[in-house]
């Protein structure tokens, strides 16, 4: 996974509630193996119309916000299906940072997976910066880890927080699976007493 | 020396963890796994990282996202990276001798109907899937969520995940059903009422009256959509109905086994007492037949309602957002939802395909005839065998329904079942999000016994109007 330390870049606001990840990537796109070809099909039938061409209206195509590596968005960002590919579709496009008032719980824990961040801040911190990167199209946000602000169109700093475990994996980009499995011997002896616990959950053959 | 009182989530809870990770993280130790053929390349992103499968034992398998419901099970999948989706799950699961219900076999269908189905759900386990809908397990008093690709691959080289506690929610359904109002009612009434995002962060355990008189059918209708209401998991505590439906499944325990087991998950109810973060409380009495009209499952009104009016509201984000539905919805403000007409009618899904959805759906349509494009899709290859064999799937034959094989089919439309552009469907799935069922096709969300309603009439209809009408 890439290290995340801090982002500068031009933001673009989205200001709908509740974009699901079907909105992010349609299901008929994730058979397809994760590649760099997943950012085109980021908001794909969003942005392009039926022929292929970009949709004028949909914000990331504009010509002020086509650089864009930071979303600010509305409430419940990634809601819905549990698709990992939403978040591979915004990496492979270049969005290093999600920055809503709440998110898809499910979308949540895959963005620090992929080395994606997303920011929780207040609902109405949020539609400020919305409301600034609108007045100044191809502003500008700054997102810091390893100090957790982010620093917005007007220069105004806001904290936010990321917890421990997960800021120090994005931090390092850590390889989650090894770190777990330095934690064997806690897994085996958990396993020794959960069967003794409830023995009937063995399965050694399956019916 | 008495313990403080625990809630269902908080005892299920603490048994797994392994170890804490710092941070309020911590390491959860994962009884099972279930697999469907969309998460097929993860097997291949695990055999490049060089890890192996620690306990395949605990993992069960099937195919329903990419299969094909129009013909006779397995093959005719045209679309050679599509039909790898199906192939390809074979292979690997039977290189890891991972037990794999496939096209073919009579156990195939939805992840979350074969699961219960063959008891492999437990209550008291931790068990993931990578699919949302997870959370239908829960209907057993267990921890079921669904999780993405990188915690998948991390379940199967580790069975743990790490974890941040959720906080417990409890949302109480007190009293008794009205005639015609189905556990879909329920749950849409329950996210209208919380909002898609009222659930965010939380385990929902449902309780009251109404909920403890669901058949396991019902519960999981209603804990399925625990995620629609932004909720990882949705839990109902285990009793008779719960272990009445598990004994003699093939993966449940048996003999010793199962008594020592239905000793412990009698434990498992949250305590008198027991806190809750959250606690929201709605009244059986008060619902009625409920549909969705919008884009977001919490859209959802009475069928006796009409279509929202933007004016009529003070917030201009809230406007802007009605707006945006209407349009893509094509709807216009204040139609009376019965007067809306539908394209097609799809009944299936993880939310609403069991033996008991299809009888509800039969029981309206017997004798009627369906005026727009109709499907059935069981959810297993076992619910539709029973189905046939109570003469089911002649009553929605006779009625111009098509019966088809199991699978996800146009709840998600991975596999081309899908709707036109601009086609409106009634569907008994979870999700009514832009697209979900094909490219700009509306969907409006409602119970199998509506869903009938809708096929036999052409439009949204009260079902408790249709009761007393002719045939």
């Amino acid at each position: 996974m890439e290290p995340f330390t801090s982002v500068s870049a031009v933001a673009v606001p989205l200001d709908a509630v509740n974009i699901d990840t079907d909105r992010v990537i349609p299901a008929r796109f994730l058979h397809r193996p994760r590649g760099p070809e997943y950012a085109g099909l980021l908001f794909h039938d969003v942005r392009f119309d039926e022929d292929g061409r970009e949709r004028a209206d949909f914000i990331m195509n504009q010509p002020a916000f086509r650089e864009a590596r930071v979303i600010v968005a509305a409430d419940n960002f990634g809601c819905g299906s549990s698709r990992e590919h939403a978040v591979w579709a915004l990496a492979a496009y270049g969005i290093r940072v999600v920055i809503a008032p709440s998110f898809g719980d499910i979308f949540f824990n895959n963005c620090f997976k992929v080395g994606v961040l997303p920011v929780v801040v207040p609902g109405e911190t949020a539609a400020a910066l919305r409301r600034q990167l609108h007045a100044m199209p191809g502003a500008s946000i700054t997102v810091d880890l390893e100090s957790q602000t982010l620093t917005g169109p007007d220069g105004a700093r806001i904290p936010f927080t990321v917890d421990p475990f997960r800021r120090q994996g994005l931090l390092r980009g850590e390889d989650e699976i090894a770190l777990t499995l330095g934690h064997e011997a806690a897994i085996a002896e958990f396993e020794r007493r959960h069967a003794d616990e409830e023995p009937w959950l063995a399965v050694e053959r399956h019916p | 020396m008495s313990a403080a009182p625990r809630t269902l989530f908080e005892k299920i809870w603490s048994r797994h963890v392994v170890t804490e990770g710092g941070g309020g993280m911590s390491l959860l130790y994962i009884d099972r796994l279930l697999m469907h053929d969309g998460a097929v390349h993860t097997f291949d992103r695990l055999r490049k990282a060089g890890r192996t499968i620690r306990r395949p034992e605990a993992i069960a398998a099937t195919a329903d996202h990419y299969v094909p419901t129009a013909t006779g099970p397995g093959g005719g999948i045209a679309e050679p990276a599509i039909r790898g989706m199906v192939t390809e799950m074979a292979r690997h699961t039977g290189e890891l001798r991972i037990p794999y219900f496939g096209p073919g076999d009579a156990r195939q269908g939805i992840v979350h109907v074969m699961g219960p189905e063959q008891g492999f759900t437990l209550p008291g386990i931790t068990l993931v899937c990578g699919d949302s809908h997870t959370a239908t397990h829960g209907a057993f008093g267990c921890l079921a969520f669904g999780i993405g690709a990188s915690e998948l691959e991390h379940v199967l080289a580790t069975s743990c995940l790490w974890q941040r506690k959720p906080r417990a929610m409890r949302i109480r359904v007190d009293g008794v059903r009205p005639p015609g109002v189905a556990a879909k009612d329920v749950i849409l009434a329950v996210i209208a009422a919380i909002s898609a995002a009222g659930g965010t962060g939380h385990v929902i355990e449902y309780a009251g009256a109404a909920i403890a008189a669901m058949s396991m059918d019902e519960r999981m209708t209603v804990c399925n959509m625990s995620i629609e209401a932004g909720a990882r998991a949705g839990m109902v505590a285990p009793d008779a109905t719960t272990y009445a439906y598990l004994e003699g499944r093939p993966f449940a325990p048996a003999g010793a086994g199962w008594m020592a087991a239905r000793a412990y998950w009698e434990t498992l109810p949250s305590d008198e007492g027991a806190v809750f973060d959250t606690e929201v409380a709605l009244a059986a009495a008060a619902l009625a037949p409920t549909v969705t009209w919008g884009t977001s499952p919490q859209e959802a009104l009475p069928i006796t309602g009409r279509v929202p009016d933007p004016g009529e509201t003070a917030d201009p984000a809230r406007r802007a957002a009605i707006e945006r539905m209407l349009a893509y919805m094509g709807l216009a403000a204040n139609t009376p939802l019965t007067a809306i007409k539908v394209d097609r009618v799809f009944i299936g899904s993880c939310t609403n395909s069991r033996l008991e959805d299809l009888r509800s759906a039969a029981a309206v349509v017997r004798g009627r005839r369906v005026v727009v494009p109709a499907w059935v899709v069981a959810g297993s290859g076992l619910v539709k065998r029973a189905a046939e064999a109570e003469g089911l799937d002649r009553i929605f034959r006779e009625a111009g329904f098509e019966w088809r094989e199991p699978g996800c089919s146009m709840c998600i439309g991975m596999n081309g079942d899908t709707g036109r552009p601009g086609e409106r469907v009634a569907s008994t799935s979870n999700r009514n999000f832009e697209g979900r069922q094909g490219k700009g096709v509306r969907t409006h969300l409602m119970s199998p016994a509506m869903a009938a309603a809708a096929a036999v009439t052409g439009r949204l209809t009260d079902v408790r109007a249709l009761a007393g009408e002719p045939r």
